[in-house]
């Protein structure tokens, strides 16, 4: 029998029994002397509703007042930076697409803008897959704020929100599952264009959703724009100014929130976003009220956005013409699923001997990329999503850092919450918007 | 339904022999791990005749840039310089590459370098995007560098900062006095690489549990097979895996 901080252990005869003390708790609670003082520890997390996945947040109150505010993560860390290392460069986008699961597309993007950049073939990526990642990227950012406005609305007592959040970004999920056969974790960005086409059914579905959203938006404008409850929750709550949000690295719509238009689509353009015409909405109170009225507004720039990306969609490669780069099968819908395409296995299986070898040795052992280093930030609905790519030559990673957006808001916090009320504290976590799967990685 | 062996004398098929472990409760047998840890193959040429395997992985020296660089890159220097009186004692090195300006910072200057790269005005990097750390294990003695991205908002402009320090003495003065949002990022940096940032109000471990030992993003990190619960096998560790290296 061993003792530990978290889990004593006995055998019994059913088994193994642990019994779980709550790790360093009783230490905390031990430093504070709950009859005479008038303050309390309450630990709210790691498992909560209204923390957003698994943060844990340590708050020490007076009464209802937040007097400090402390913010715990690594509760979702599942090492995807150090896995990277052990892999080739393309199986890298099935792990980065796991770390911010509400905006999978934008992990991709930045990795594979990152890869591309090292390899030098950022120029060589054809027009169609770079309209085409926009266009997946922008109706990402509207499925995560969508899931915001959800889970926001419901933190907040607007349950409704949420089944309305969540129903429309179905359509969007529909959508990605059409074009790149997964609702989620979809791994459709790879280094030097997409896995496969976009499909005619899809394009239909996109313009549907296109005449469908604006519609819905209204609906969310009315059931909470107005609302007396949604207003007292949101207005002068949580307040970060600019001098702050920059001080602590706040990026995205809690920056825009506070007046500063700053977003990388149009400050440091990629992918093309400078021939794109789209607005930056800004707000200048700072507080949960303006980062709401921001994020619905950026949903209307994105569908502007993804109709501009489909009217530019002309045929064309979406891959690169190098071959010892180009992922060798074009990918189909097979009777049993999604694979190589069966003309593709036919010639290599029967005609040519050296195409089988080029596919073999291009899958299992990957594509050199020459040694450097590399940032590329992108506009995540969160903020700046940065990657920080090392070559060392090889057909793996030599390191990939995440600059997580979520992981470096989630700093603001304290600085939200702390002399607020207890209640405010969920509005003000919630308005960063922080996606743990991301910020721990 | 005959046996295996009576098919083998009427057929003449050969029928494998039973594989160790297969058919007594012995372990199942590993082929051993192939010299300098390159993986079960143990393929020490290139046994493929693609072309693929056949180059020859060379890390290039890491090069200074000369004059001019091109872009901002010589307005960022010039004005560093002006600015900074120790400039030619705290820049180790200037490196463009990919487009990219890296200034390689002495670890026991970074502070002031970032402070007068966010103050002055012909500067004015107000934003550091990101801390990181890299793991040059047997490329660089100071192996540990820690990588900083500053962004400047008002000039639109990137430089990455890199300062280099060595598992004996891992030691650099933290940024947070100057960038508070490099807090998180530095303890990331400890956490992953143990690199100590001085000064730092609370370097404690941000992402593993606070009683794990050793840095896991280190690149000399021992790292864990997986046991499988069939006659005492385990899955290898990813470095000592079947694969082509």
């Amino acid at each position: 029998m061993t003792t530990s901080n978290y889990a004593t252990e006995r055998e019994t005869t059913e088994g193994k029994v642990f019994t779980v003390t709550g790790g360093d708790w009783d230490q905390v609670v031990s430093g504070t002397d709950p009859i005479n003082d008038e303050r309390i520890v309450v630990n709210m997390g790691p498992q909560h509703p209204s923390t957003h996945g698994v943060l844990r947040l340590i708050l020490e109150l007076e009464g209802e007042t937040v007097r400090e505010a402390r913010s715990v993560i690594g509760y979702l860390h599942t090492g995807i930076e150090k896995n990277l290392e052990y892999r080739n460069w393309v199986q890298g986008s099935t792990f980065v697409t796991r770390m911010d699961y509400l905006s999978p597309l934008f992990n991709e993007t930045a990795y594979a803008l990152a890869v591309e950049k090292l390899l030098g073939i950022t120029d060589e990526v054809t027009e169609r897959a770079t309209t085409i990642r926009v266009l997946m990227m922008e109706l990402n950012r509207i499925s995560s704020h969508l899931v915001w406005l959800a889970t926001t609305g419901m933190e907040l007592g607007a349950i409704n929100m949420m089944l309305y959040g969540f129903r429309e970004r179905e359509y969007i999920l529909d959508i990605f599952e059409t074009i790149t056969g997964l609702r989620m974790n979809h791994a459709y960005v790879r280094p030097g264009g997409v896995a496969q086409d976009v499909p005619d059914e899809a394009i239909a579905k996109i313009r549907d959703f296109l005449k469908l959203m604006p519609k819905k938006l209204k609906e969310y404008e009315d059931l909470l724009s107005g609302q007396p409850i949604w207003i007292e929750r949101t207005k002068n709550v949580a307040v970060l100014d600019v001098t702050a949000c920059l001080a602590l690295g706040v990026t995205g719509p809690v920056l825009r929130s506070a007046g500063l238009a700053w977003d990388l689509r149009k400050t440091m353009p990629y992918c093309g976003y400078e021939t794109y015409e789209f607005d930056v909405p800004t707000h200048t109170d700072g507080d949960v009220w303006g980062r709401y009225l921001v994020r619905l507004a950026e949903i209307r720039e994105s569908l502007k956005l993804v109709e501009q990306a489909l009217d530019r969609l002309k045929p064309g490669p979406v891959m690169v013409a190098d071959r010892k780069i180009a992922w060798p099968a074009q990918l189909a819908i097979g009777v049993d699923g999604m694979g190589n395409s069966l003309e593709h296995v036919a010639k290599i299986m029967g005609q040519s001997m050296e195409s089988l070898i080029h596919h073999f040795k291009l899958v299992t052992e990957g594509f050199r990329v020459p040694p450097g280093q590399v940032y590329v930030g992108i506009e995540s609905p969160r903020g700046e999503l940065g990657v920080h790519a090392v070559s060392d030559g090889g057909t793996r990673p030599y390191r990939v850092h995440y600059r997580e957006p979520s992981f470096v808001n989630l700093q603001a916090l304290p600085a939200m919450a702390e002399g607020g009320l207890i209640a405010d504290v969920i509005a003000g976590g919630a308005s960063l918007d922080p996606v743990m799967g991301g910020c721990d990685r | 339904m005959t046996a295996p062996n009576d098919r083998n004398n009427d057929g003449g098929v050969p029928v494998p022999t039973t594989p160790a472990g297969a058919s007594s409760t012995a372990p199942a047998e590993y082929p051993p791990a192939s010299p300098a840890g390159r993986g079960m193959f143990g393929n020490q040429g290139s046994g493929d005749v693609s072309g693929f395997g056949g180059l020859v992985r060379q890390r290039k020296p890491i090069e200074e840039a000369s004059r001019p660089y091109g872009g901002y890159f010589d307005e960022v220097r010039d004005a560093l310089e002006e600015a900074y009186p120790a400039f030619g004692d705290a820049i180790e090195k200037v490196v463009v590459d990919r487009g990219e300006l890296t200034l390689h910072v002495r670890p026991e200057r970074i502070a002031e370098v970032c402070q007068v790269l966010r103050d002055d005005l012909a500067l004015r990097f107000e934003l550091c995007s990101s801390v990181s750390g890299v793991d040059y294990l047997g490329a660089d003695e100071r192996r540990l560098h820690v990588v900083y991205q500053l962004t400047s908002m008002t000039y639109r402009r990137r430089v990455r900062l890199e300062a280099a320090v060595s598992v004996e003495d891992p030691h650099l003065p933290s940024v947070t006095g100057v960038y508070p949002t490099a807090d998180w990022q530095e303890r990331e940096a400890y956490d992953m690489f143990g690199v100590v940032f001085d000064g730092h109000p609370s370097l404690t471990r941000i992402l593993m549990p606070d009683d794990w030992e050793g840095h896991p993003q280190r690149k000399d990190y021992p790292l864990g097979g997986v046991p499988v619960e069939y006659k005492g096998a385990e899955i290898p560790p990813p470095d000592r895996r079947r694969s082509y290296q």
